[in-house]
């Protein structure tokens, strides 16, 4: 089997976001493989260790993306490749993640629900929709049997088991798989794993960023003592009339 | 010309999302001089027309690439240059493939009315609610999907006769639904307008029954921390922060969790925070408006008394 997981570069979870001009500032930042990505990631080399086969990874990013890519390549995918761009936008990351995908004979194309830096949530069926495959997103567990894979998938207020003919595209998020911890063993061989770097294909991205702005501070905290929690229903209904 | 409203039904009615979508492409059809169309694609006679100037129903829209489809054929009918979604996770799996065949800009989880003097910009959460950003759509045609809470739904107007139109999608075949469990008679936690969400501080899920109450008195929806859906003590859907679901409801009310920063992103943007936690340093207390210091064990029973 033939799995692509597509990964993202994006700050740390506990990272404090804060912005230089229109750039973000990137001091202290630590990047890790998008939350999401790592659980697809994670999932592939079970499927893999399955079913035999080969996890390629995928990014597109610039050459500061490598530290991430070689973490995928440790937790256990075969090799790499990235497409040598900055991601400007959802369109142009699934364009480029179809163009290079299209004759590979991928049986799975995997990546994260959605990035934590933009929270597009489109690439997935942006690519899907690109190759004329079908895609089921966020997809929570998935399995392989024969030439379908058995998935179930979140859905509005609870889940649906569903099953899908490869290939698929998928977007994934927890419980599909625990997030793996890269060995000594694995470290050691990524090295030497093929990371293939490839230039984009142009796309008109079709959306520009700009802007970017941090959260206005919140007023201040209003205690209210414990045993006089009266008041505080009186401050929720006629101060804040949330209730 | 039009701008095209997806709308979702729950029970025979508009969801408030829905509601909210409904009232968002209304107002800025009319800000463009632009007629305002609903698309619904379940069984419902008539809905509140929010501004809109017809509600069309379309049929066999069972999964996102046929609801896609069929939404993309309206759009082309109707010479629609926008189409508005709420921010589900079925109508953003919708707004992806649409793009993709009206060949359009797309942005989800939109906050607010859009600039439309030149540019069609508008303004996003990024970094999980730790920052904003604008997006200018240079498309032609654009698709958003709007963020619950963050327009309103001004006033529901008459109600619309949903008429038939015979724009039909085919569900991908390739895909089949072998089972489905939804939450039933619970307040879907994304709709919510108040929700009483709980952390690792009640000790086990033994303990929640005093959270439900809570939330019954008040009409909330539940939610928890991440690492009580981890231990299993609640449904994964219930888990919001960064990597679980974000919500941006009227009222929060966080019950022992402490409001760590990946937590503090999924919720943010709730309109009041309240916080009740035994620890007077928790980092939670200083993103909330109101905090209550105290075992959660005595708080949230006389809280649940005091709201009766």
């Amino acid at each position: 089997m033939k799995i692509l997981v597509c990964i993202t570069h994006v700050p740390d979870t506990t990272s404090k976001i804060s912005f230089s001009g229109d750039a973000l500032n990137k001091d202290g930042l630590q990047f890790i493989i998008g939350p999401y990505d790592d659980y697809a990631l994670a999932r592939a080399i079970e499927l893999k260790e399955q079913h035999g086969g080969t996890v390629t990874v995928l990014n597109v990013g610039t050459a500061e993306t490598d530290q991430i890519i070689r973490k995928a390549l440790a937790i256990g995918a075969d090799d790499a490749v990235r497409i040598d761009a900055e991601p400007t936008g959802s369109f142009f990351v699934a364009k480029q993640i179809a163009e290079y995908a299209k004759d590979k004979g991928f049986d799975l194309i995997l990546m994260g629900r959605e990035s934590i830096d933009f929270n597009g949530g489109l690439v997935h069926g942006m690519v899907g929709e690109l190759l004329g495959l079908p895609v089921v997103t966020p997809v929570m567990r998935m399995d392989v049997d024969g030439g379908k894979a058995k998935m179930e998938k979140e859905i509005d207020g609870g889940k649906q088991q569903v099953e899908a003919e490869l290939p698929l595209v998928a977007g994934c998020q927890e419980p599909i798989a625990e997030w793996k911890i890269p060995s000594m063993r694995g470290i050691m061989s990524a090295r030497s794993k093929p990371l293939e770097v490839i230039p984009p294909v142009g796309v008109d991205t079709k959306v520009a960023f700009s802007a970017f702005e941090e959260p206005a501070p919140r007023k201040g905290c209003t205690f209210v003592d414990a045993g006089n929690e009266k008041e505080l229903v009186d401050l929720l209904r006629n101060e804040a009339k949330v209730i | 010309m039009a701008v095209i409203a997806f709308l979702e039904i729950e029970g025979g009615e508009l969801k408030k999302s829905s509601q909210e979508v409904a009232a968002y492409a209304s107002a800025l059809a009319k800000q463009v001089g632009e007629e305002g169309v609903g698309v619904v694609a379940e069984d419902v006679s008539s809905v509140p027309s929010f501004g809109l100037s017809k509600v069309v129903k379309v049929s066999s829209c069972t999964d996102a690439k046929a609801c896609a489809e069929a939404l993309a054929k309206i759009a082309e009918e109707q010479s629609a240059s926008l189409v508005v979604l709420p921010h589900s996770t079925f109508a953003e799996s919708v707004s992806a493939i649409l793009s993709i065949k009206l060949e359009a800009s797309a942005v989800t989880n939109v906050i607010g009315f859009p600039e439309t003097a030149g540019s069609f910009v508008v303004k996003k959460g990024i970094y999980s609610g730790k920052a904003f950003t604008k997006v200018t759509l240079n498309g032609a045609k654009k698709v958003l999907t709007l963020k619950k809470n963050s327009f309103g739904v001004g006033e529901a107007g008459a109600d619309l006769t949903v008429e038939a139109n015979g724009a039909t999608g085919s569900a991908d075949s390739r895909i089949t639904v072998t089972g489905e469990e939804k939450a039933q008679g619970d307040i879907l936690l994304p709709e919510a307008d108040l929700v009483v969400s709980a952390g690792r501080g009640l000790k086990g899920p033994e303990n929640w029954g005093m959270v439900e109450d809570l939330a019954k008195v008040l009409g909330a929806a539940t939610a928890c921390s991440k690492p009580v859906s981890d231990a299993d003590w609640r449904p994964h859907h219930e888990h919001v922060g960064q990597t679980g679901v974000k919500i941006s409801p009227n009222l929060y009310i966080a019950i022992g969790i402490s409001g760590s920063i990946q937590h503090l992103a999924g919720v943010s943007s709730s309109k009041t925070i309240v916080v009740i936690n035994t620890d007077p340093e928790a980092p939670f207390f200083k993103a909330a408006d109101y905090g209550i210091i105290g075992d959660a064990f005595e708080v949230v029973p006389r809280l649940v008394e005091a709201l009766k």
